[in-house]
């Protein structure tokens, strides 16, 4: 579980980072929290020609809250985002699904840009962005774009980032008004990714009934599966639209029968809980 | 009066060292020293037909690699069968080194050598090895058809068939009122010790000595082989186990392909050479154990006595059968649990499949025994609509009947002797510990609030100790520090802690002054092991016959000393005083000085010792005994001893998600005499918590090519300590008569009964018979799935 060589590099700004980037081409993997890269590397599932590690690169460590909602630089940490304390005002979701990643020392030096990045749609903050509607700030080479969330995610572990492109930011856009959210989910062992999830999102109409709701569900499709959930005296219509919309499959912790379940169950769960929450 | 120790619950001492990083692992060791790492097969039954290592040789840093022809005869022999048994007629044990067929994932092919790990598996990957793969045979149930072999010459893969019977417990069966007949299934997990393997040698070639550290537990054993194997001179060798991050079992096993290969490697080379076990290597190339298909008969009267039980196992060995087949026997025997059972008839096949090697794991095949006898207990109490603990009752053997003879054969060769217990009191303690009568109304409480609880309960016997024997040394010296040393191995037990209260209770001194080796043959060379639950009762006995040798010449000299009568001196806080006159003293230190009588003043406290400031009798030799203040015992029972307890547990079970969680967890435990209650219960919780892994969690994924594919600690779910319940412990102290401490071992306990309680509240929960473990809540979700098609049986309570 070592290894094998390659180069390394440690930019200390963007634009060298992204120099770096565009030379490697296909050959390099960004290094940030490495609470994913370095076991994969270790365990020579990938072999990469050159390590560029951000660690060092200025200015990537922010997470700004205002009006419109959240953006997180490429080195903020999960841990750093948890503590923001306008996170539970602004967007209530992420703190909602941070919670469930992983384990306290991870959360400590995995970052959540690294993680979108990553794209595993077993993964709760894939899910976030796509249900929020959010996007991604990148810088390569010759300039940058913006990229949404609906045209990110584009397969298992596969996103719309480009080989020498640095995601630099992600924006999770801030909760509507009269919005409720709410992330359930279900793993084997605390912290593990989910045996199934779901992010719920529901905004009131002004007679205080759901008018709008969706939610995204991890791990059942290659991406984030986000469905619209129709309220009609109960979320039963919701399970339906969920089931349907989802590809769960057989693995060796639950079978994809299950995994239909409980998402169904999660999914209904989470919308009666992002309703009180919108209720207030 | 020196503060009572023994049965005391004193913290334990070796853990400020390491809990601040004091500990010294294998890997901790060695950091100049050359790195092996293996190329390991990818297939799990394969002929190799030829290895490519031209592109290998051109890595800069590569020092040697090595292939089964490279070996030298004796180092390329198959690995010792450890406990050859008359009935394992096909015994087969690997090679170090593969020898034209591999025949399971994770076989070692090759050796690389290389200056350090990250070239060595630069190495390993650019060794192309052609394999021919072979037809693979995976679980018990397709290898018992023989249409594809493990080992050519194994017919059906059947390694071993052993049959033990008492009285005729078929026609018990057939003339009883009552029968059931039913299949259990148990799977695979492993000890899974948090340090994997590993071996550093150091070779001398100046005085051709070679020094071995390894973590293992068997220190000695391991001592032995290498020097038959390397046909060193067994003075020269030496074999160190330093910490040890664990071993629960697998540790046991020796010696293991790599603590050959490496110190003939650096014996070879001239180097130091080390190999440090990563994770994926532990899951594939060490051991494995659990697997067993059961099928259980039983004949029972109306009050739920058992009249004949017949329990057929196909018994999973995986590619080979180093350790014999200790762990099938054990589940024959162990099965019996408290019960006198009228008439019994065991009988299992050890198969061959193409698998990683089963050898004991914590428990070693009791909570499979286990597991069958508790799950036919409740089955009968559901038949006859009683309560499961008035079965148990009804079988249990009286206090007044020990010692109680099973008729069987222990796996230690001994008869199955059950030295003593009180189990009607366990049971009685442990149902009201659960509040056990009171359950039907804390479900009906639940169910108001549309909750599914449940509550069960397992009983287990465990023979502990078992011999041959161990031994102990204990030495006072002349700077009053006790050295207390024996030849069993440590992986986180608190020896250093325990044997330390043993010798400061029998010796009459602080237990600051005393220090604890164990595992370093430089300083005990004499010794089996540490497993089995054995460690307490083995050594702890031992020193403790060592203490009282000491504490008697230590008396013996002081009296000289004092003009005073052995038989009138006590030893109090490290000084050796008369009785009622506390100034007519003489610290131990002292006597120690005195007993090693000197020539030569080295220091002020040894002048104390020359000729002329101590003069003796004129008329006497100088030296009466063995100079030194020391002592050396063994101990060997004739038989092992046997510990019990009784588990309850409250389970809910999630009527949407079937999510399991265990909501109380109790024990009641007896292991005779208690050393430290603080380092029993320890020992409990971490088997619960085994054995909570192993009834809702790990289980090793083949698939039916043979790969392992959750070789892993991401998708092998070892619980965290998060999933673990609090677990209630009481304990009752039955003493052992057979040795003179009065112990019984504990280090298993814990393990034993957890998968049959876990399942017996689930099943009670969800009225739907449990016959599998572990069971997942996909795997409930499905059974509740299949009950409403029909298809899965629901118990006579449930069914109505």
């Amino acid at each position: 579980m070592k290894p094998p060589a390659f180069d390394y590099h440690a930019p200390a700004g963007v634009d060298e980072a992204v120099e770096i980037l565009a030379e490697a081409g296909a050959e390099a993997k960004i290094l940030a929290g490495g609470q994913s890269l370095i076991p994969l590397l270790n365990m020579r599932l990938v072999t990469p020609g050159h390590i560029v590690d951000v660690n060092r690169v200025a200015g990537l460590g922010f997470v700004e809250a205002g009006p419109d909602g959240v953006r997180v630089g490429a080195l903020a940490r999960h841990s750093q985002v948890e503590r923001l304390p306008e996170l539970r005002r602004v967007q209530p979701l992420l703190g909602q699904a941070l919670r469930l990643v992983a384990h306290p020392v991870i959360r400590n030096r995995g970052t959540v840009v690294g993680s979108i990045a990553h794209a595993d749609p077993a993964a709760e903050l894939p899910a976030v962005l796509a249900l929020l509607g959010g996007s991604v700030q990148t810088r390569h080479a010759a300039g940058g774009r913006t990229i949404p969330a609906a045209e990110f995610f584009v397969g298992p572990l596969e996103s719309a980032l480009e080989p020498g492109e640095l995601a630099v930011s992600v924006f999770f856009p801030a909760l509507p008004p009269r919005s409720g959210t709410a992330f359930a989910e279900t793993a084997r062992r605390h912290g593990d990714y989910a045996i199934a999830g779901v992010a719920a999102l529901v905004t009131l109409g002004p007679d205080g009934e759901p008018e709008r709701a969706a939610v995204a569900c991890v791990g059942v499709g290659p991406v984030p599966i986000v469905v619209e959930t129709p309220y009609r005296a109960g979320w039963d219509g919701a399970a339906e639209a969920v089931a349907a919309a989802i590809e769960p499959e057989d693995d060796i912790h639950a079978t994809a029968a299950y995994r239909r379940h409980l998402t169904g169950v999660l999914a209904v769960r989470a919308l009666g809980q992002a309703t009180e929450e919108a209720r207030g | 009066m020196t503060t009572k120790l023994f049965g005391e619950p004193i913290p334990r001492r070796e853990d400020p060292r390491l809990l601040v990083g004091g500990g010294r692992y294998l890997d901790d060791l060695g950091p100049g020293a050359l790195a092996a790492a293996f190329v390991r097969s990818p297939h799990a039954h394969a002929r190799i037909a030829g290895v490519d290592v031209s592109d290998a040789v051109e890595v800069d840093g590569l020092v040697a690699i090595y292939l089964w022809e490279d070996l030298p005869d004796r180092v390329g022999e198959p690995l010792p069968l450890l406990i050859p048994h008359p009935a394992l007629t096909h015994g087969r044990t690997a090679h170090p080194l593969a020898r034209d067929v591999v025949r399971h994932v994770g076989e070692p092919v090759a050796m690389v050598v290389a200056v350090d790990r990250y070239t060595a598996e630069d190495v390993c990957a650019l060794i192309r090895v052609d394999y021919e793969p072979l037809p693979p045979v995976v679980g018990p149930e397709n290898a018992v058809q023989g249409s594809a072999l493990v080992h050519a010459d194994v017919p059906g893969n059947v390694g071993a068939h052993l049959v033990q019977e008492v009285g005729n417990a078929r026609e018990a069966i057939e003339e009883a009122e009552h029968t059931l007949a039913f299949r259990l299934d148990v799977e695979r997990s492993a000890s899974m010790p948090l340090e994997g393997r590993g071996v550093y040698a150091r070779w001398d070639s100046g005085d051709s000595s070679l020094r071995v550290y390894t973590s293992t537990q068997a220190s000695t054993s391991v001592r032995m082989a290498i020097a038959a194997t390397l046909e060193l001179p067994l003075p020269s060798v030496e074999v160190v186990a330093p910490d040890v991050g664990g071993g629960f079992g697998v540790k046991i096993v020796h010696p293991w392909p790599e603590e050959i290969l490496v110190p003939w490697a650096c014996i070879r080379l001239g180097r130091e050479v080390k190999w440090t076990e990563d994770r994926r290597e532990h899951f594939i190339s060490s051991a494995h154990e659990r697997a067993q298909v059961q099928y259980v008969r039983v004949g029972f009267d109306s009050a739920g006595r058992v009249l004949g039980l017949e329990l057929n196992i196909l018994h999973d060995h995986g590619a080979y059968t180093p350790y014999g087949i200790i762990v099938p026997i054990i589940t024959s025997t162990q099965a019996l649990g408290p019960y006198k059972i009228g008439a019994y008839r065991v009988e299992f096949q050890s198969i061959y499949t193409n698998t990683v090697q089963v050898t004991p794991y914590r428990g070693a095949g009791r909570p499979q025994g286990v597991f069958a006898m508790e799950r036919t207990m409740d089955r009968i109490a559901d038949h006859l609509g009683l309560d499961r603990t008035e079965v148990r009752a009804a079988n249990f053997i009286q206090p007044s009947e020990f010692p109680y003879d099973q008729g069987l054969t222990f796996q230690d060769g001994r008869p199955l002797i059950y030295d003593s217990g009180d189990y009607p009191a366990s049971l009685e303690l442990l149902k009201s510990l659960i509040d056990w009568d009171s359950f039907e109304e804390r479900r009906a409480e639940a169910a108001a609030e549309g909750r599914r609880i449940g509550i069960g309960l397992g009983c287990y016997v465990e023979g502990t100790g078992v011999g041959p024997y161990e031994g102990g040394h204990v030495q006072v010296t002349s700077d009053g520090r006790v050295h207390v040393s024996t030849g069993l191995t440590s992986q986180g037990q608190g020896h250093e802690t325990v044997f330390a209260q043993i010798v400061a209770e029998e010796l009459g001194v602080d237990i600051s002054d005393i220090s604890v080796v164990t595992g370093d043959t430089r300083r005990f060379p004499y010794a089996v092991g540490t497993f089995a639950s054995r460690a307490a009762v083995m050594s702890g006995n031992a020193i403790a016959l060592a203490t009282r040798k000491v504490r008697d010449k230590a008396l013996r000299v002081a009296a000289e000393a004092l003009e005073a009568d052995p038989g009138d001196l006590e030893i109090v806080s490290g000084i050796v005083r008369v009785r009622g006159n506390p100034t007519a003293a003489i610290p131990l230190k002292t006597v120690a000085v005195l007993s090693n009588p000197l020539r030569y003043a080295f220091d002020a406290e040894a002048a104390r010792a020359t000729q002329f400031a101590a003069p003796g009798s004129p008329d006497e030799p100088p030296l009466k005994e063995e100079p030194g203040l020391e002592g050396r015992d063994y101990y060997s029972p004739i038989r092992s001893t046997f510990a019990s307890g009784m588990h309850a547990a409250v389970v809910e079970t999630d009527p949407v998600t079937a999510e399991i969680h265990i909501l109380r967890y109790v024990v009641v435990h007896d292991c005779g005499k208690l050393i430290n209650p603080l380092i029993v219960e320890g020992q409990i919780h971490g088997g619960v918590a085994q054995g909570v892994g192993g009834a809702l969690y790990e289980r090793m994924a083949y698939d039916e090519h043979g790969q392992l594919l959750n070789a892993s600690f991401m998708d092998f779910l070892m619980p965290y300590a998060t999933e673990i319940p609090r677990i209630e412990t009481a304990h009752l102290e039955t003493p052992s008569p057979l040795n003179p401490l009065g112990i019984k071992g504990a280090g298993e306990a814990g393990v034993i009964p957890v998968s049959a309680v876990v399942a017996s509240a689930i099943e009670d929960a969800e009225g739907l018979v449990i016959s599998r473990m572990p069971i997942s809540p996909s795997d409930l979700y499905d059974l509740r799935l299949a009950a409403a098609r029909g298809e899965a049986e629901r118990t006579s309570r449930s069914a109505g």
